[in-house]
């Protein structure tokens, strides 16, 4: 008797702690490096008010996110994926429905971004919208009086060699669209767009790839203005104390919107769903944009606890601007390939 | 029959001895690259969870438009003219190791040579762009000592390239030449010039020669990375910096065409062989 209770005692002991190391398991999550879900300050907080602890692994570009989710089935429980590739992710069964009755900051999300057709099929969700931000230009202040209103500013003769553009294909085939007054999700003349990158390329200084590249140049003087990403100018600004400011000219911008999604075979479902919440929370939000800068929340809630007059909430909530940016929308392989190619070529004719 | 068995005899007791190494080379080289040439022919990565099939669409890529020659050409040149300045500035650095210095000298000299092998090549490729740029060490320096003034910004330049190549090589002219060179006896020297021959014809007729196998060495151990580099154009180049090795990279890293990046780099391969191999009778009449 007494043997078989202390088996019972053994197993519930077992059983329960089979349990509660499943119930605050690991969230492994998946996004670009330095971009909020990595903020130690932020996992600490998350930690512990859930008791999950997170793993972050990181991806250089979409690509590689996609082949990592491939490659490593049940791996993550949460990744960030750009809204314009969520399709993609979920044709090839990489992603699953999410439970948006599990996440309870769901409901400030803006109706018109929770509903993009980019993120769900069929009446479920496939994605929860997190920040979106403008691929745009910005300035080095030391060399200007006031700022800049036009793209034109890239192809100005004062700036020679004092301009930078990230290499990446899709963003200067869309970047060339815009100056060229394109639609930039269905470009009709290519050779306007090329014709307009070839006399970008003798005022280019370098070309950049990351945050750091970006911010060394300016710090070390060497760049005047140059395409960037939103939230890394007001990074670049609030937590490097650089002097650069972004302009998002007449002729639009490139917009885009970030998302998370849970992969299929997730082991920790509900850590993914309480790290999304959190993700979201207007809490984190407003620390994010003090301590570090972050592009625009998509959670309502979140913007509206941000100053009236802050940069994310004045600039990128005006209407005027609204009008003038284009939402990025999914590119087909072939598209990219053609732009690779066109980019490419682009690069070599330059010497 | 003799003979095979005498061979086998003397590989018996050498096996012990070459396995590790030849174990090593199999797992670490072998195998990969096996893996590489099998994704060449790949419409897909396996992996990739798509459908995938045989092609040689990957290798008909390079012929399809005059990008990827154009880019080869460019990245020989480049592998060219970091082999000359590497030979030009290596040679008298390893002769002068050779054959002036001596003793205790020789050896702080032998060690500045080989001191940049001991950090990482990528600081010292960003320690070029400090250097380099406008406002830089180089810029400043000159400035402070000139009357005049100069505007020394070779930073994002074609030049960039060449200097932070040359910098990364020059140590491998130095010690194969090096090598060469201690092995002529000076007496050899000393007799040409007893014999009336002038200090240029010694070199031409004498020192050059016999230390061609040095030179011959540098050369292809420098000529054939060069060719393929990615790190040195992309930081020190800027907008210039596009060279057949950084449009291999974009394949691995940016598109995730593995299959292409990987035909590339074989058409690399074969066509670095083919130099070698053309360049092989020339050579080793030179030897």
């Amino acid at each position: 008797m007494t043997r078989f209770l202390s088996k019972l005692t053994l197993t519930t002991v077992l059983v329960s702690a089979f349990a509660i190391s499943a119930h605050a398991g690991e969230v492994h999550v998946l996004n670009w490096k330095g971009y909020g879900a990595d903020e130690p300050w932020a996992i600490e907080a998350f930690e512990k008010a859930t008791g999950h602890k997170v793993v972050n692994d990181f991806f250089n570009s979409e690509q590689e996110m996609l082949t990592k989710l491939r490659t490593n089935p049940g791996l993550y429980d949460v990744v960030m994926i750009n809204a314009a590739f969520t399709g993609q992710a979920l044709a090839e069964n990489l992603i699953q429905p999410i439970d948006t009755s599990k996440i309870p900051n769901y409901a400030d999300i803006s109706k018109e971004k929770a509903g993009s057709p980019m993120l769900n099929q069929d009446g479920k969700v496939f994605g929860v919208p997190w920040v979106w931000g403008l691929t745009a230009l910005a300035i080095n202040d030391k060399s200007f009086d006031s700022a800049p209103t036009s793209v034109s500013v890239m192809w100005d003769e004062k700036h020679k060699g004092r301009v930078i553009i990230r290499d990446d294909a899709v963003e200067a085939i869309q970047f060339g669209a815009i100056a060229s007054g394109q639609n930039i999700n269905d470009i009709k003349d290519m050779e306007a767009v090329k014709a307009k990158l070839t006399s970008l390329m003798p005022q280019i200084r370098t070309f950049w790839s990351s945050e750091n590249d970006w911010n060394q140049m300016v710090a070390s003087n060497q760049i005047d203005v140059g395409t960037y990403w939103s939230g890394s100018a007001d990074r670049a600004k609030t937590q490097f104390k650089l002097p650069v400011s972004l302009v998002i000219p007449q002729e639009g911008a490139v917009a885009w919107l970030d998302a998370f999604s849970i992969p299929a075979g997730s082991k920790n479902v509900e850590g993914a769903e309480a790290f999304i919440n959190y993700m979201i929370d207007p809490t984190f939000y407003v620390e994010w944009v003090t301590k570090v800068g972050a592009p625009v929340s998509a959670n309502d809630k979140a913007l509206a606890a941000l100053p009236a007059e802050s940069f994310n909430r004045a600039v990128m909530g005006d209407p005027k601007v609204a009008e003038r940016i284009q939402f990025q929308a999914p590119i087909t392989d072939a598209q990219r390939e053609q732009y690779l190619a066109i980019w490419q070529e682009l690069k070599v004719n330059v010497k | 029959m003799a003979t095979g068995g005498a061979s086998r005899r003397g590989i018996g007791p050498a096996l012990p001895l070459l396995a590790p190494a030849y174990l090593w080379l199999t797992v670490a080289i072998f195998l990969p690259l096996s893996a590489m040439a099998f994704f060449s022919f790949m419409t897909e990565l396996p992996m990739s969870g798509k459908d995938w099939s045989f092609t040689l669409e990957n290798y008909a890529a390079f012929f399809s438009g005059a990008l990827y020659p154009t880019l080869l050409w460019a990245s020989l040149r480049l592998g060219l003219e970091v082999t000359f300045w590497c030979l030009l500035i290596g040679f008298p650095a390893a002769y002068v190791l050779a054959k002036v210095l001596k003793g205790r000298v020789r050896e702080a000299i032998f060690l500045l040579v080989i001191l940049p092998f001991w950090s990482n090549g990528l600081v010292r490729i960003f320690s070029w762009a400090m250097v380099l740029r406008e406002g830089g060490i180089l810029d400043t320096a000159l400035n402070a000592v000139l009357p005049f003034k100069v505007n020394i910004d070779l930073m994002y330049s074609y030049p960039a390239v060449i200097i932070g190549l040359v910098h990364s090589y020059v140590p491998y002219v130095v010690l194969t030449c090096y090598l060469t060179l201690q092995a002529i006896d000076d007496s050899l020297i000393e007799a040409a010039r007893s014999l009336g021959a002038s200090r240029l014809q010694t070199l031409r007729r004498l020192i050059l020669p016999l230390a061609m196998p040095g030179l011959i060495a540098g050369g292809v151990l420098i000529f054939v990375p060069v060719v393929g580099s990615f790190m040195e154009p992309r930081i020190l180049g800027g907008r210039t910096g596009t060279f057949y090795g950084t449009v291999i990279e974009d394949q691995f890293v940016a598109v995730f065409n593995w299959p292409l990046g990987a035909a590339l780099s074989f058409i690399l391969l074969a066509v670095v062989l083919v130099i070698l191999a053309v360049a092989a009778p020339v050579l080793r009449r030179a030897q």
